[in-house]
């Protein structure tokens, strides 16, 4: 069977795709960038940062472009007046709440919009203490975007272990383990995934962390180290 | 039924429950043993600030606040076949006449129970009730007479919209899940009621439970479906229960199960019991929910239509959508249709709360104006000395409403062009002492709290608007502030990802359209115009004390000084600002002042 082809217009350029592509995909192939930060190709989009919103002529709302696909006919606008603004929003909302200072593509994107986050000052910040329960790796959630990529590669999208997931409600909102326990009683086979997806610096190697703490090499092995099998916890 | 044949009914929805009305009802039963008057229970009648409600039919008596001791001379009236108890009579606060039935009562005569004309005369945990009144004969009709197809159209036709809120035509979305092709479906049942002040859902389910699952069975027919779920929060003990007493009843009736009716037809319920999260209300997140995760909303499309619970077409629709059914079904679409407006059809339902004479449950045509609920069927202000300040539709959703919109008719679509929404049906009552920021950051407390935290603009931007209000209402509110909090509204409206968050900051907005000088009052003078927030406000007594030291008594904090029969003063250091001397202050003497905002800046 022949696939279906839909045309569409991104931002006045003219596209056909095969019916079912996302508007993100879509885009790509029209050569319109759209940002993007929870989106990550190798896990289930989920829509949830809301950063590559798209106007879509007739929606009522703003579409997510990494989940919605394209319709036939359609016609988008990626940088609309009302699209840099929710954008905009978002975007100072993070750098005011997040520490991103170790995510430079964060950064560029608050440069780039324009961002002022200084307006949300004396807001509440988003302020964890880091945890520091295994020998492979730091959380420090105050640098947490919470994209969920770290929970889905722990889970259907990769490992399947289901070590990670979402606690509190709210602006009190993060990603935790199964009653807050320590991750070395947890489920976690400590397969480094999570760590590979994370966008910020929230999800950290412990002897990179370490490094960077100034630490010697080889007490940085002498740290992180196992002392043999039958000594783990 | 005979004459003389009289049937006691007492209310027991859970505001009269938890007024003893079981133990009035064990007293009654008691008391009319051996007679032929029989005594049964029912769920809510609607009146509930006045429960305990016993009610004497067929004359349809009205006994309003019957407590244990009045049982006794109900009993006798009874008994003795003499008079109904006059002193238990409701009084009419305008004309304070005692009112013998519920016919004369205007809180019943201005209304139109459609979906309520069971609830408070029927007895919920007998189904041989419900049959008494008409029950499952939609059901059989549809079943039997029908074909899937006509039922779809008579709910189409009937033009009846989704009673959650969203006002999403009914049968546009049983159609979508009709055409969508799949062996398995399902009907959930959204009864996870959350607005603060709403208890529409649960009174429906705890009064009338089968008119629920008939609508369900009836649905499911229609969209050939086999499973249905209500989603019901487990804050509802006596409506589960009454559930499923229902379900159980139905199931051994055959109204329920495989070969419903003999027919050929299966359709069987379940009662799924939330947690308690707001967001669950949400379609996509009480699926997810039911699935056994987090409940967290989803992106749509896909729709629960194509792609729903356990990603097999679902249809999910309100409790009292559900209940709508069976009376389109029995007395045809165009009967349905002639009630209402042109485009909102049917009754709307209303929990009436807040600063309102007569709190309860009401059902009205669509189109009625905002005013004859409030002053007609409610009975206006609480205190009848305070002026009406605004009146909240839709919940957290929603809006509130001034004195000048009180004309405006209650549908759909005309709520929405005034900035609130006709939400699930809580409808809160506020009085001139109703501070209109306080509201706002009330509301936005909520969404924040409430929200799941899967989206960033709901996450972070609810935060941000409460710390901007809380600010405000503690005096820290600075001039660019107002602008801010519109600006954010815009972007969360915009972006957020599911119904939570694009209405979440309607409160803040609506309040800003029609009391921007309350924020503004706030924000550049330092005053509360309700007096109601306690960093804009200071207690004062006048001259005119004549030192009876009442206030001084009951202050908890020591702050009031002064000798007998002298005059008294607040330190203001110490006060915290309870109010309880403007409270005990004598009305004759009524020395205690509150003041607020320039005043506060020029003694201090």
């Amino acid at each position: 069977m022949s696939e279906k082809y839909i045309q569409l217009t991104i931002d006045g350029t003219p596209i056909s795709v095969p019916a079912g592509t996302t508007i993100l995909d879509a885009a790509k192939e029209a050569d319109v960038e759209i940002p993007v930060l929870c989106y990550f190709a190798h896990t289930t989009a989920n829509g949830l940062c809301r950063l590559c919103v798209v106007e879509v002529e007739g929606a009522r709302m703003l579409q997510a472009a990494c989940v919605v696909a394209a319709q036939d006919g359609a016609v988008v606008h990626t940088r609309s007046p009302k699209v840099e603004r929710a954008r905009r929003t978002l975007l100072e909302m993070l750098a005011s709440t997040v520490d991103i200072s170790e995510s430079p593509e964060l950064q560029a994107l608050v440069a780039e919009y324009e961002c002022f986050p200084e307006r949300f000052e004396g807001g509440k910040k988003r302020q964890p203490v880091v945890i520091d329960d295994n020998p492979v790796y730091l959380r420090d959630y105050s640098q947490c975007v919470m994209c969920w990529r770290c929970v889905q590669v722990c889970a259907d999208d990769a490992q399947f272990t289901y070590a990670l997931n979402f606690s509190g409600r709210g602006f009190d909102t993060q990603i935790a383990t199964f009653f807050d326990k320590p991750l070395t009683e947890t489920t976690c086979v400590f397969c480094g995934n999570c760590i590979g997806v994370c966008p910020t610096g929230a999800l950290k190697a412990k002897r990179e962390y370490l490094i960077e703490q100034g630490v010697a090499p080889e007490q940085v092995l002498e740290l992180t180290r196992l002392k043999g099998r039958k000594n783990r916890t | 039924m005979e004459a003389n044949d009289k049937t006691v009914l007492i209310c027991r929805g859970t505001g009269c429950e938890s007024a003893k009305s079981p133990a009035i009802q064990t007293e009654l039963m008691s008391g009319l043993q051996g007679s032929d008057v029989e005594v049964k229970f029912t769920g809510c009648h609607g009146m509930c600030q006045q429960g305990p409600i016993v009610i004497v039919e067929p004359q349809g008596t009205f006994y309003a606040n019957v407590k244990l001791k009045d049982v006794e001379p109900i009993v006798g009236s009874l008994k003795n076949g003499g008079g109904p108890v006059e002193k238990l009579f409701y009084k009419d606060p305008a004309t304070k006449e005692g009112l013998s039935t519920y016919h004369d009562i205007p809180f019943y005569s201005r209304q139109k129970r459609l979906v309520l004309q069971n609830c408070g005369r029927i007895d919920p945990e007998d189904i041989d009730d419900y049959l008494a009144e008409g029950g499952y004969e939609g059901l059989k009709k549809a079943i039997f007479d029908m074909t899937p197809d006509a039922v779809v159209q008579a709910v189409l036709d009937s033009g009846l919209r989704g009673r959650g809120g969203g006002g999403f035509p009914t049968g546009r979305k049983w159609k979508f899940t009709q055409d969508a092709p799949s062996d398995t479906k399902y009907v959930l049942c959204n009864a996870d009621e959350g607005d603060p002040g709403a208890f529409m859902d649960r009174s429906v389910l705890e009064g009338d439970p089968h008119a629920v699952l008939e609508g369900m069975a009836i649905a499911g027919f229609a969209i050939g479906a086999q499973k249905g779920y209500i989603y019901c929060r487990a804050e509802y003990p006596l409506a589960i229960k009454r559930l499923q007493i229902a379900i159980e009843q139905a199931r051994e009736r055959g109204y329920l199960g495989k070969g419903i009716m003999d027919g050929d037809f299966d359709f069987d319920i379940d009662i799924f019991h939330g947690a308690g999260a707001f967001v669950c209300g949400e379609e996509t997140a009480l699926i997810t929910s039911i699935e056994g995760n987090r409940g967290m909303p989803r992106s749509r499309p896909p729709y629960p239509a194509v792609k729903g619970l356990y990603d097999k077409p679902t249809l999910l629709n309100n409790v009292k959508t559900y209940a709508n059914v069976r009376l389109i079904i029995n007395n045809g679409a165009d009967w349905f249709a002639s009630i209402g407006t042109e485009k909102s059809k049917g009754t709307a339902v209303f929990a009436l709360t807040g600063k309102i004479a007569n709190s309860g449950l009401v059902e009205v045509p669509m189109g009625i104006t905002l005013r004859e609920i409030i002053f007609d069927i409610g009975g206006g202000m609480l205190d009848p000395n305070k002026n009406f300040k605004a009146v909240q539709t839709g919940g957290p959703s929603g809006g509130c409403l001034p004195e000048s919109f009180l004309d405006t008719p209650v549908d759909y679509d005309s709520l929405i062009e005034a900035g609130s929404m006709m939400g699930s049906g809580g409808m809160v009552v506020m009085d001139e002492d109703t501070c209109m920021v306080d509201v706002a950051r009330y509301f936005l407390d909520f969404t924040e709290k409430e929200s799941c935290g899967k989206c960033v603009p709901c996450r972070l931007g609810t935060k941000q608007m409460l710390d901007i209000l809380e600010d405000i209402v503690e005096g820290r509110g600075k001039p660019g502030d107002i602008e801010l909090l519109e600006d954010l509204a815009v972007g969360i409206k915009a972006g957020s990802l599911c119904g939570l968050g694009q209405t979440a900051p309607n409160p803040v907005l609506t309040t800003l359209r029609y009391f921007r000088d309350e924020y503004e009052a706030h924000i550049n003078h330092h005053a509360c115009p309700a007096k109601q927030c306690k960093e804009l406000i200071t207690y004062h007594i006048l001259d005119t004390c004549v030192g009876c030291g009442l206030c001084r008594r009951n202050c908890s904090t020591n702050a009031i000084i002064g000798e007998q029969k002298e005059l008294h003063y607040i330190d203001q250091s110490l006060c915290h600002k309870c109010g309880v001397c403007f409270e005990v202050c004598p009305p004759k003497v009524f020395s205690v002042e509150i003041r607020t905002g320039e005043v506060k800046l020029v003694e201090s």
